[in-house]
Parts: C-alpha cells; structure tokens; sequence
C-alpha cells in the first residue's frame, strides 16, 4: 500500500519538483559556485579588466561580514519582526471581519484586494509621493517629519508601506480557512456559554492556526528577502533601510557578482535557520500529520 | 448592547475599507490630475483631467499590447501553477510515503533565495536555449515564487478536510481519482480559488525577470513598461502617468475577482454542501 | 529531484563552456537601447534614418527610466554576451568602466567629426586615451534665482558664495520673501549629491580627482566646498528638507518661492516657465552660472553617450547610426524637438535656438567650464563613497575632516586597484 502510494506521489509531485529544480535549484547551484570565486577585479597594463573567474575559497564571505553587513542585517531582522508581528494581527482580524459580515462581503474582499494588486515598484512610487517632505503624509499628520531621509522616520514609513500591502495577503488566507471550519463548531461553543473572545480564543484560532502558520510562513520568506519597497521609498544605501537583499544587489550593480552571490547565500542560509525554527516552534501542523498523530 | 453588535462588524468593515483604500484614494486622484498640477494637496482634483490616461494608452506606450502580455504570462502562470500545485498539495496532504517532510522543505525552501540572484544564471541558460524574448521565458521562472507558495497552500487546505468524506466516496464505487474530482475539489474550492487569486496577483506584479528576460516591446508586460515611462526630460518622472497605470493594472484584476467570487460562492451553493 | 539537479549541472556546465563572440564589423538592422524621449523626437529621427537605410533599419528599445535600471539592463546583457542591443546609451561616467571592461568598442576618431563637441564632455568619452563613446546629450547645473526679489532688494544676480548670502539677506528682509530659505541644491544620498559635492569643490578651485584620476581631497580647497554645503544647513540658509531633495523636489521648493537661489540643469527652465498657471515663478526668474569661492563656479558634467556594444555583430552600422544622431544637422533637429541639452558649440549659436531656450548662452558657459566626474574604472564605489561620507557630514555624524580624509584614502585605493 505504502509503496503504491510512493510511487503515486512521485508522479503527482515530479512535475512540480522539474520546474522548481529547474528554476531554483539551477541558479542556487551558480550562486553557490560563483560566490566561491571572484572576477573582474583587476586591470592589465593597457587598462582593462582581466577576465575569468578566480577561485577565491570562502574570502567572499569573509569580506562580506563588515559594519555595513550587520546593519543590513539587523534591518533585516528588524523589518521582519515588526511587519509580519503587524500583519498577522491586522490580517487575522480583517479576515474576521469578512467572515462575519454577510452583505458587501464581496465588496470588502475586493477592496482588501487593492493594496495587494497595485505592482510593488507603483506602490513603492505612491508612498514616497505620500511621504515627502511636502507630502500628504506630514500634512493629515500635521508633522515635519523627513520620512525618506536616513533615520527612523523612514523606518517607519517602510513599516507602513510594507503593512498595508501584504496585510490583505494574510487577510486572505486566514479568510479561506475559516470558511473551512463548520459553523456548528462556533455554535456548540456559543450555546456551553463561551464568550466571544473564549470562542476566538479557544476554538476559532486553533482551527485556522495551520492557513494562518503558512501566511506567516510566506510573509517570513519574503520579508527576509524585503527589497523593492525601501530601495523605491527611502533609496539605496541609507543605512536606516538597508537590507540584505539591497546589499547584493548593490555588489551585483558594481558588476562583483562573487560578493554579490556570497550575500545572498549568507541570507539564504539565515532564512533556512528562521524557517526551521519558526516550524519547529510553531508549526508542527505544517508538517506533522496532526491528524493521524490525534487518532 | 444589541446595537453595539450590530454596529461592530460595520464599523469593522469602515475600517478596513479606509485602510486599504485611503492610499489608494490619493493614487486615483493624482492620477486624475494634470502634470502642472500634480503638486497639489487638495483632496480632489481640480480641473479633472484624463490627461495621464490618454498618456498612459498613448501610441508610444504601447501599453495595451502590454497589457494583453501580462495577461498570457500571469494566466498561464496561474494555470499551470495552480494545475501542478493542487496535484503536488493533494500527495503531500493525503499519501503516505516517506520523504514527506523532505519535500515539503525542499518546497519551500526554494522560496527562500533572494529574487534578485536568480535572474543572472537564468538569463545566462535562457540565452543559451534561445529563450529570449519569449513568453515562456518568464512563465517558467515566474513559477519559481508561485509554485511553492501553491503547494503549500493547496496541502494546507486538503489536510483540513475531513478523511471521511473521501473514504465514503471511495466506498461508493469511486476511485481514488474520482474521489478527488467529485468530493474533495469542490469542497476545497474555497481554497483553491483562493491560491489562484494569489498566484494571479503575484504573477501579474512580477517585473524583475520580465524585465530580465524580454527587450522586444512586443512582449514586455505592463510593470515593464511602466518603469519605461518618461518624463519632458531624464528628471521629471511622469508620476501622474504612473499612478494612472497603476490604477489600469489594479482595477481588472479587482473586478475580476468580484465576478469570479459570485460565481464560485454560486457554484459552491448549487454544489450542495451542507 | 536527482533528475533536475543532473539538468542543472548540464546546464551549468555549458553555460561555463560559452565562447567569446568573434569581432564582427557587419551590417544590418540594429537594434538601439536607449532611454525612452517623452517628446517623440528620438523616434522621429530614427524613422528619418530608417527611410533612408532600408536595410539597415534600427529599431529602439526603450531601457527602464530610472538609472540604476538602465545599468542593470545593460550590465546582464554584457554579462550574457547578449547581441540584443547595437547601439546603448551610457550615463558619461560610465565609460571608463565600460571600456575596461570591453563591453564597448573604441570608436576610431577620424570617423565622428569630434571637433565639434564641447571638449569636456568629450575627454570623458576617453579611456586611456582613446574614444569609447559619443557624448549624445550633455548638461551643466545652472543657478537659478527669482529675478523678482532680487530687483526689488536692489540686487544683481551672484558671482560667489559671499554675494550670493549678502544677497539673501537682502531678499529674506522683504516681506515676499517671508519664510523663504536661501538656496537649495540636491543633497539627497544619490548620485546628485556626488554632481553637487564635486561642484562646491571644483567652485572652491579644487578638484576630486585630477586628470590622472588621483583624488585631490587632503586639499584646502576640498574643505572650502563641503564647508560650503555644511554651513549653508547649519545656518539655515539652506532648508532642512534639502536634505531629501533630488531634481524634482528641489524644482518644487523654487517653484513654490521656498527658496530664492537653486542650482538645477536646464531642463526645468521648461517647466518653471509654463504658463499654464502650474508655475508660480513663470516670468520671474533668472538663469545664471553657478557661483564659486572667489568667482564664478565650475559645475559638473551631466549627459549621456552613445556606444557600440563589444557583442553587436553590426558594427559598421552602428557606428554609422552613432555618426548619424551625432552630427550637427540631426543634432539642430533634435533641439528643436526636445530640451536636451546637445554636444555639438554649434547649436548653441543657432539664432532660432536661442530664442526657444532663452539659458542656451549660459549653458553654454557653464558646459564649456565645467568638469567631468572622476574618471575611473570603479566610478560607482567613488561615488558611493562620496555620498556616504558627504551625506553623513551633512547629518552632523561626522566632521568635513574626517570624511574628507576617509574620502582620500579610498578613492587613492579605488584608483589604483581596480
């Protein structure tokens, strides 16, 4: 039976696993490759720049790790916190609001929608717009505040930005899975005389935790990697906002590509690192069979 | 106290509405006003003016061609995803078979290489196949963000569903196969239509690799192109213009969600769930 | 899962077996990779030189509209040896590195009639003595001032760094001014604070880099400059919000009578004289070379070239169409078209030019006095060097002193090691 199954599961999962080898496991592997080797850093006696690669062992990574990196870092980690700790509660509670309101709830799903589907670079566009020195955002707040300068005002302002477009992300799954819980559960509790915080509390959260873990989980991942919206608002290279992502890509745009490829691997293994631990903390329904564990 | 719980779910829909729509509010209006008064702070436009839009369809842009490009890739990607990932997310939640786990990581942890890294070994193979300027040249690479984030959603919701209901059906004389299409596909609708939203919307917004992968305007997608509008001179980025595109590629995708929501939750009805 | 890995090894292998593509002088249609022209005249003359050349037709492909995109655009294309763009348009302190890196070919100098160019931009164009690009647009900060305030404060327009306080304190007293700061450059931390740094010190009488490329920054003049840019925030006489402003917004704050004197290119001259109601200082301003230490300032070169991608296998035509958009007919054209600021004196002196661009006689001062940036392979860690250190003395979380020195040290490094 088991062995069947196997090999079902391996049919219905090759496809999926082909393309993400191909269009993942190709460029990890390059990267890996490339950020062991280093090129383009010299010139010859005429003036231009010798070309192959040079196999440089790990002083990528050991470079890598300056100042400017455990800024990018700490941004990073910073960033991360915040805006999922922000959009998890924010989601889940826009998700609940949908689920009880019966007339408009198209409506309300539609425009939840918006922040989501306006492309990052337009959004990222807006919200300097928004945040200038002279913008709308110091006038409704009646401030003078110099939110895309280098500080902590800008930090806020990615804050903001990145809450307000993915919130409705975790909104949206969180929503699916309630639909998924019978409406009798609620009930029962109701009529044994729970509050509505008890039945939040005790019985709702629990049976959307898993929709509500792989929302967090997505928004981790990308989070971690956040590079669009501080490099659109705020600018590359302010300390204040910049991350790791920005930091590769700002080797990759002066053409290293060995340093560049060395701090995406450094973020790649951190996000493997805050992955694992965030599921083993958390999730054992994301990976462990609850269900056959429970019978 | 009857009123205050009638009142709350409203109250809470007034909120969500102002927060996901303020923004958006003050992207509609600048996109409504004119260049020379783009500056202005005042809550609605004065003179309104289509100016920005007539910029944005303008000849030069190209921009329904883009458009209708965005649409193939973004379709085709959320077709093919939502296909692969519903297959993938049904045997990671219903079969028993060792490496499970394994591949659940594996899965994800292809969603945790930055973006940005990806696009130069890719073009480097793309070039080499002649991939270039091709509309699977940014499908397939758009897959590598929208697959995982299918598999798992798709697995999360079939694990919820009750075993049950497909023992029953496969005790009715259904097969595996047919358990699947009959039982557990219209009962996981929800969550798949809701998978298909997010690959759409992800897919639709990808602009680094189609950026990457295409230099033909005949078939660079709509974020290319709006990154390619200019201003009178280098400097002046045509903001209005910008925000005017982004108000065109957001609101189809809205209202096509209206419509599409109406017609699943029908279906959902009419399927006879109790 | 072992399948995919075996692919991508394959994969792997061949991308590391690529050849390098073989010199090709061809002709044929090329392609042209250029910043798209909101005006349409780039399109215009193409089509001109498509009629004429049916078979060697070119076709424009139109690069992101922000900087760092179009680098990125073009760094992959070099990267991949791609042969998708012929003819690619450079920002000028891009060259050096281009060339070194031969992903641009020298262009024999007999063949582009090189006369005729503004000598500046021109020498930028040059790698070790060579030409690697044709300067297609160029440009030079301009002072712009409210001819308004200062005629009635009884003032004439600033030569140095002292008139033009003096005259701000004239100004400031009258009552139209109330609330208005003195001047206002781009200081935001991007490569506009490199342009107006290396300004201040090339008005001062100094210089970032010398013709050799070392950096002349342990100098009093270097300190004069970024004193200037330090005070100007510390005395208010500059806006504290400066310090966010690039192009537009500094236009924005001139235009809204925030500020008596700005340092902007000509492109805004355009845009403030509109009189569509949108400006409120149309007809009441004034245009002059920027202001120095002792004398008039030495601004810094802006601009665009044009070169022949080192992959393009149609050389000859694409040298072809560089000579085409670059010589002076198409270049009259051109003006005429757009506000681009072009390369060639000649234009500068068309009478029916003038009168369109009312600046073109000090533009054309400004073009002839003014520097290049540094010249160097590494041009994008000079200047991010530069807008680290400068941006920080500008915070106050460092003294000129000390960047300065920090400046010094690295820029000798990024020109000698490359």
């Amino acid at each position: 039976m088991r062995a069947r199954a196997g090999r079902t599961a391996a049919l219905l999962l090759s496809p999926s696993l082909l393309v993400l080898g191909l269009v993942v496991g190709y460029p990890l592997l390059a990267a890996f490759r490339e950020s062991l080797h280093r090129s383009g850093d010299e010139l010859d006696a005429d003036g231009f720049v010798v070309t192959g690669d040079r196999f440089v062992g790990l002083d990528n990574y050991a470079d890598a790790l300056g100042s400017r990196f455990w800024t990018a870092f700490g941004n990073t980690s910073f960033f991360t916190v915040t805006t999922v700790a922000i959009e998890v509660v924010i989601g889940t509670a826009m998700a609940l609001v949908m689920h009880r309101v019966i007339r408009g709830r198209g409506l309300v799903r539609a425009s939840i929608l918006v922040p989501w589907a306006i492309p990052t670079a337009v959004s990222g566009l807006l919200w300097r717009w928004i945040f200038q020195s002279d913008g709308v955002a110091n006038q409704v707040l009646a401030t003078n505040l110099l939110w895309t300068s280098d500080g902590w005002a800008a930090r806020i302002a990615v804050i903001i930005a990145d809450t307000w477009k993915t919130a409705p992300f975790v909104g949206l799954l969180v929503l699916a899975g309630l639909q998924l819980i019978p409406h009798e559960v609620n009930e029962a509790a109701r009529l044994d005389g729970a509050s509505a915080w008890q039945r939040f509390w005790r019985v709702t959260l629990p049976l959307v935790k898993p929709a509500l873990l792989v929302a967090a989980l997505f928004r981790l991942l990308d989070a971690l990697r956040m590079f669009d919206l501080p490099f659109v608002l705020v600018g590359a290279q302010k300390g204040s906002v910049e991350t790791l992502s920005m930091l590769a890509w700002s080797e990759a745009n002066q053409v290293r590509y060995g340093p560049a490829a060395a701090y995406s691997v450094i973020l790649f293994l951190y996000v493997v690192v805050i992955a694992f631990v965030f599921v083993r903390l958390l999730g054992t329904d994301l990976l462990g069979d609850k269900r056959k564990a429970s019978a | 106290m009857s009123v205050v719980r009638r009142l709350a779910p409203l109250l809470g829909v007034a909120v969500i509405l102002v927060y996901c729509l303020a923004p958006f509010y003050w992207m509609v209006v600048s996109s409504f006003r004119r260049t020379s008064d783009i500056f202005d702070l005042s809550v609605l436009p004065s003179p309104w003016s289509w100016e920005n839009y007539a910029a944005v369809f303008s000849g030069q842009n190209q921009f329904t061609r883009a458009l209708l490009n965005s649409l193939v890739v973004a379709g085709v990607t959320t077709v093919v995803t939502v296909l692969l990932g519903t297959l993938a997310g049904y045997a990671l939640a219903r079969l028993d078979f060792r490496f499970k786990n394994i591949v659940l990581a594996v899965v994800i942890a292809t969603s945790m290489f930055p973006a940005i890294s990806l696009v130069v070994p890719l073009l480097k193979l793309f070039t080499d196949i002649g991939w270039i300027d091709t509309y699977q040249a940014m499908i397939v690479p758009s897959m590598s963000f929208a697959l995982p984030l299918a598999v798992w959603n798709l697995t999360t919701f079939f694990r919820q569903l009750p075993v049950e209901l497909e023992e029953a059906a496969t005790v009715d004389g259904c097969t595996r196969g047919q358990a699947f299409r009959k039982v557990i596909l219209p009962i996981a609708l929800p969550g798949v239509f809701t998978t298909t939203i997010i690959v759409f919307v992800v897919a639709w917004n990808e602009f680094v690799i189609a950026l990457s992968m295409v230099s033909r305007p005949e078939t660079q997608t709509a974020t290319v192109r709006i990154s390619q509008f200019a201003g009178f001179a280098g400097y002046d980025s045509p903001f209005g213009t910008q925000m005017a595109a982004g108000v065109v590629v957001t609101v189809p995708l809205v209202i096509a969600v209206l419509l599409f929501q109406r017609w699943i939750i029908s279906g959902l009805t009419s399927g006879g769930v109790k | 899962m072992k399948r995919a890995l075996a692919l991508g090894i394959a994969a792997l292998v061949l991308a590391g077996c690529g050849t390098s593509t073989p010199e090709a002088d061809g002709r044929g249609p090329i392609t042209f990779a250029t910043i798209k022209d909101g005006t349409g005249t780039v399109p215009k003359l193409v089509a001109a030189w498509n009629a004429k050349h049916p078979d060697q037709t070119v076709r424009i492909v139109d690069l992101p509209e922000a900087a760092d995109g179009q680098r990125q655009q073009l760094i992959q294309q070099a990267q991949t040896k791609s042969d998708t763009y012929d003819v690619i348009t450079i920002d000028l302190p891009w060259n050096a590195e281009f060339a070194a890196r031969r992903w641009i070919t020298e262009l024999p100098r007999d063949q582009f009639d090189v006369d005729g160019f503004f000598a500046a931009p021109l020498k930028g164009s040059e790698y070790r003595g060579k030409l690697f690009s044709i300067p297609h647009f160029t440009g030079a900060g301009m002072l712009y001032y409210r001819s308004d305030l200062l005629a009635k404060a009884g003032v004439t327009p600033p030569k140095t760094w002292a008139e033009m306080k003096a005259a701000c304190a004239k100004v400031l007293a009258l009552p139209e001014a109330a609330g208005a700061s003195c001047y206002a450059g781009q200081f935001d931390k991007y490569e506009g604070l490199t342009v107006n740094f290396s300004e201040a010190v090339s008005s001062a009488g100094g210089e970032v880099t010398d013709d050799a490329g070392k950096p002349k920054l342990d100098t009093p003049a270097a300190k004069t400059g970024l004193d200037f840019l330090t005070t100007g925030f510390r005395d208010g006489s500059v806006p504290s919000d400066a310090i966010t402003y690039k192009e537009e917004e500094g236009r924005r704050a001139f235009q809204q009578g925030k500020v008596i004197f700005h340092r902007n290119w000509a492109y805004i001259h355009a845009l403030m004289n509109a009189t569509d109601g949108s400006s409120a200082v149309q007809g009441k301003f004034g245009v002059t070379v920027i202001p120095g230490a002792s004398g008039p300032g030495v601004s810094t070169l802006g601009g665009n070239n044009l070169a022949v991608s080192a992959f393009s296998k149609k050389q000859d035509t694409a040298r072809e169409f560089i000579k085409y958009l670059t010589n002076v007919d198409t270049q009259r054209e051109h003006a005429k078209g757009s506000a681009y600021p072009m390369t060639r004196t000649a234009i500068y002196q068309d009478p029916e030019l003038r009168a369109k661009y009312p600046y073109l006689p000090v533009l054309h001062d400004a073009i002839t006095s003014a520097r290049p940036r540094p010249t160097l392979v590494r041009y994008g860690d000079a200047s991010s060097a530069i807008q680290e250190q400068v941006y920080a003395v500008l915070g106050g979380t460092t003294t000129a002193e000390q960047a300065l020195s920090t400046l010094q040290q690295q820029l000798t490094e990024f020109a000698q090691g490359s």
